[in-house]
């Protein structure tokens, strides 16, 4: 809960903050207790009411308030960035091996908070036990994209391939639209919903921690995946040289469509983890689709560690932007680290 | 163990190879000579799935084996070990070799193969977890052999070993055919080396612009007037 409110049940910033895609400064509250709400109180949090540290001097004050802002800040935009990491390694492997932009991976998420949202409203099945679902969901999903559409545009010259994912990513958004209407759903009463943990200075939403965890171990598991397995050793070889890899028995029409899969399980995952702190509507994977190619392009095309390294620096200077020059400014200041990386390294920051 | 018959093939339409007909029975090495162009890359390419017959048959083990995919092929057992090497450069000796093995699903099958493979090519067993692409020239050419060898293959197919190969390594790796074919693993090779291919080879095919004009057995062929003029320098 954020500074000065006096009753977090009905606070009604506490609601919005936990769903605001850029949470994690702490702003005032208009409800809060006007004694606490004052010019140099602003940054702090419950913690250090009654610290002793209240007495120091305001200039002291505002210095501790100031890092623990700073500390607050960057705490949030890594818990982003390891969410928008995960993202990317899926738009990032499929780009790696098949040489083809998915444009529809921010509508592979939407489907993902779609299923999570309405197996959570129909069957009462929370979005941190019904995951797995929502990733198998999504993975079918890939896979069958590969196998009707892509297959098809592969080795097609020119833009045939991105062209049909984007004609796909319209076709989700507008069916989305069309079977479960615009309106912005929430998932109110999750299992981590309005929880929260105070460290200090620093205040986390549980549904940002889970988040967080989660992406992280499921960027991990997908880049021993690929590392350690028969299968994801075959991914790499056919993203090398597809016909040196037929040479040595693969199939790389299952690699493509597995991988397909794969890309699709990762937004899976992610859309199963952000639909419990974001509205479900069909435009939520939009920005994720465009974060996810700054990142991958950051962080190297089908390079797993390299985009989880980009998510990071692109979720850390989307929250230090928009806490600092405005939320407004956020993307600009993501997309001015795209452009200038680009200037230098074309090739990404930790290319290939 | 493989016959290729009236076999035509090539690329966008054009054909490279015209009516190429020649067998390889078990145990033999066979080598296909001929000048840069000729067509040997394609005919290779066409035997392992790379590239599809325009038309002819092609027989492995008695089954026709044409227009079958390139990963099916190399499933019955005919591995093509490409020109140019194309490891995966960026990926370790070891998993380039277990890439190797990627049709045999038996682990214990795999740690077999690699043993062999470690025992004929020891240097590669020190380079294990070396990225490919550091590896020298030869090393590399000795990397793909062994790459090709791990899933026990009935019949190699090896392109152009000595390209790019210093001459005091073409020998080296050239030899390594004779002891895997001492191994019971059937050779077909294609080289621009013909001096030393038809030394080395029980039967060869000489291949001019697409088309097969000689054949016989390697020491007939280093004698023939025509081989020696035009391949041999003499």
């Amino acid at each position: 809960m954020h500074e000065g409110c006096q009753n977090p049940a009905t606070c009604p910033m506490g609601r919005v903050l936990s769903r605001r895609p850029g949470w994690g400064a702490v702003p005032e509250c208009n409800t809060g207790n006007p004694a606490t709400t004052g010019k140099g109180t602003k940054t702090n949090v419950p913690s250090l009411r009654g610290d002793p540290r209240r007495r120091r001097s305001p200039l002291v004050h505002v210095a501790v308030g100031a890092v623990g802002v700073v500390l607050q800040v960057l705490t949030s935009g890594l818990m982003m960035g390891f969410v928008y990491a995960l993202v990317a390694v899926g738009l990032s492997i499929i780009w790696g091996v098949m040489d083809v932009i998915n444009f529809a991976h921010g509508e592979f998420l939407m489907v993902s908070m779609y299923s999570a949202f309405w197996l959570y409203t129909l069957l009462r099945l929370d979005p941190l036990f019904s995951w797995p679902i929502e990733m198998a969901i999504v993975f079918a999903l890939g896979y069958l994209t590969y196998k009707v559409i892509i297959r098809r545009v592969v080795d097609a010259p020119g833009l045939a391939a991105l062209l049909a994912t984007f004609g796909l990513s319209l076709v989700l958004r507008n069916l989305a639209q069309f079977l479960w209407t615009p309106n912005y759903r929430f998932l109110n009463e999750t299992l981590v919903t309005d929880k929260r943990l105070i460290l200090g200075p620093v205040v986390l939403g549980m549904p940002q921690i889970v988040a967080a965890i989660g992406s992280v171990v499921m960027t991990i598991l997908v880049f021993y995946f690929v590392q350690r397995t028969r299968m994801g050793r075959a991914i790499q070889a056919t993203s090398l040289d597809k016909d040196a890899a037929k040479l040595m028995g693969i199939d790389t029409e299952k690699v493509y469509a597995f991988t397909f899969g794969l890309g699709g399980a990762c937004v899976g995952v992610a859309g199963a983890l952000l639909s419990s702190f974001f509205p479900v509507h069909p435009e939520s994977g939009a920005l994720y689709s465009l974060l996810a190619f700054v990142i991958v392009a950051l962080g190297g095309f089908g390079n797993i560690k390299g985009a989880l390294q980009a998510g990071v620096i692109i979720g850390v200077a989307e929250a230090l932007g928009g806490f600092y020059l405005g939320t407004q400014f956020k993307y600009a200041v993501v997309f001015l680290i795209y452009l200038l990386v680009m200037q230098v390294r074309p090739s990404g920051l930790f290319g290939w | 163990m493989l016959r290729v018959e009236g076999l035509s093939a090539g690329y966008d339409g054009v054909p490279v190879v015209f009516d190429v007909s020649f067998e390889v029975a078990e145990g033999e090495i066979v080598a296909i000579v001929g000048s840069n162009g000729a067509g040997k890359t394609t005919v290779l390419r066409a035997v392992s799935g790379l590239v599809r017959p325009m038309s002819g048959r092609i027989e492995f083990m008695g089954r026709d084996i044409s227009g079958l995919p390139a990963h099916a092929i190399t499933s019955l057992g005919l591995v093509h070990v490409p020109e140019g090497r194309r490891l995966f450069a960026k990926m370790t000796v070891l998993d380039n070799l277990l890439l190797g093995a990627h049709t045999v699903p038996d682990e214990k099958l795999v740690s077999v193969a690699l043993g062999e493979v470690y025992e004929i090519f020891p240097v590669l067993k020190e380079r294990a977890g070396q990225k490919a692409e550091t590896l020298s020239g030869g090393e590399q050419q000795m990397l793909a052999i062994a790459r090709g060898l791990m899933s026990r293959p009935k019949l190699l197919m090896v392109d152009e070993m000595s390209l790019g190969l210093a001459p005091i390594l073409v020998d080296r790796v050239l030899d390594v055919l004779t002891e895997i074919s001492k191994r019971g693993v059937t050779v077909l090779m294609v080289e621009q080396k013909v001096e030393k291919a038809l030394e080395m080879a029980d039967r060869a095919y000489v291949l001019q612009t697409g088309r097969v004009v000689l054949s016989g057995t390697g020491e007939e062929l280093l004698g023939h007037p025509d081989v020696k003029k035009a391949y041999l320098g003499m």
